[in-house]
């Protein structure tokens, strides 16, 4: 949808790389748009039950459980990014 | 208080400790607040159940916690909220965060009116006290005091 769910993650994961001094861009995207422009992306966080949806894709996929959890985000960005 | 979500509830919205069989029905009386408060049309109740069929339970973003909804398109009249409470939590299929008890509307006019919206609302749901108290209130205005 491109409305819910991944405006809520890109909200948190900015908040999360910015605490971690990490520039990036970060861009909140439905399924299709995700396919069609999220090719180039480095990263790609999603909610567990999508990442079905996302394989083949170049870039690393990240399914966070829950939204709101800034620690959980945190850690597999942290874990990404080494 | 915060303006942003007030406004975003508006009135009939707000459905406490409702008796739900299915996630279905759940989405049907959050779709039903949407419509009662102005916010949309009842198709776009089907267009959130539809969503949902289609992409499954990855709208259960938190414990306990469902955001409801579809695309913006013609049936959304205005952006704005709604607030269902369930009596029983129930299964949505979600393994992290299932059941649950929360569920949260959304209608979005588009991509981009409603971002300052979901910063308050994300602020709201990530304070798992403020959570908890939404999910036991029993009354509309003890909700409405949490929003502020």
């Amino acid at each position: 949808m491109g409305i819910g769910t991944s405006v809520l993650l890109k909200m948190n994961a900015e908040k999360v790389l910015e605490a971690m001094g990490v520039k990036a861009e970060v861009v909140a995207a439905d399924i299709t748009k995700a396919k069609r422009d999220g090719i180039g992306a480095d990263i790609i966080l999603t909610t567990p039950e999508l990442v079905v949806l996302l394989e083949g894709m170049p870039g690393k996929i990240i399914p966070i459980d829950h939204v709101f959890d800034l620690t959980e985000i945190r850690q597999k960005l942290t874990a990404a990014l080494l | 208080m915060n303006s942003v979500l007030q406004n975003a509830f508006g009135d009939g919205s707000i459905k406490i400790q409702q008796t739900v069989t299915s996630w279905r029905e759940s989405f049907e009386v959050a779709g039903a607040g949407l419509v009662d408060s102005k916010r949309t049309v009842a198709a776009y109740t089907q267009e959130m159940i539809q969503a949902f069929e289609e992409l499954g339970p990855y709208m259960v973003i938190a414990p306990g916690i469902a955001l409801a909804h579809g695309r913006p398109s013609e049936s959304v009249l205005e952006t704005g909220l709604s607030l269902v409470t369930l009596s029983t939590p129930i299964e949505f299929g979600n393994q992290a965060n299932d059941p649950v008890s929360l569920v949260i509307g959304l209608a979005a006019k588009d991509h981009d009116s409603h971002i300052d919206l979901m910063a308050a609302l994300s602020e709201l749901l990530m304070d798992e006290e403020k959570v908890t108290l939404l999910q036991n209130a029993t009354k509309e205005a003890e909700v409405r005091s949490y929003l502020r």
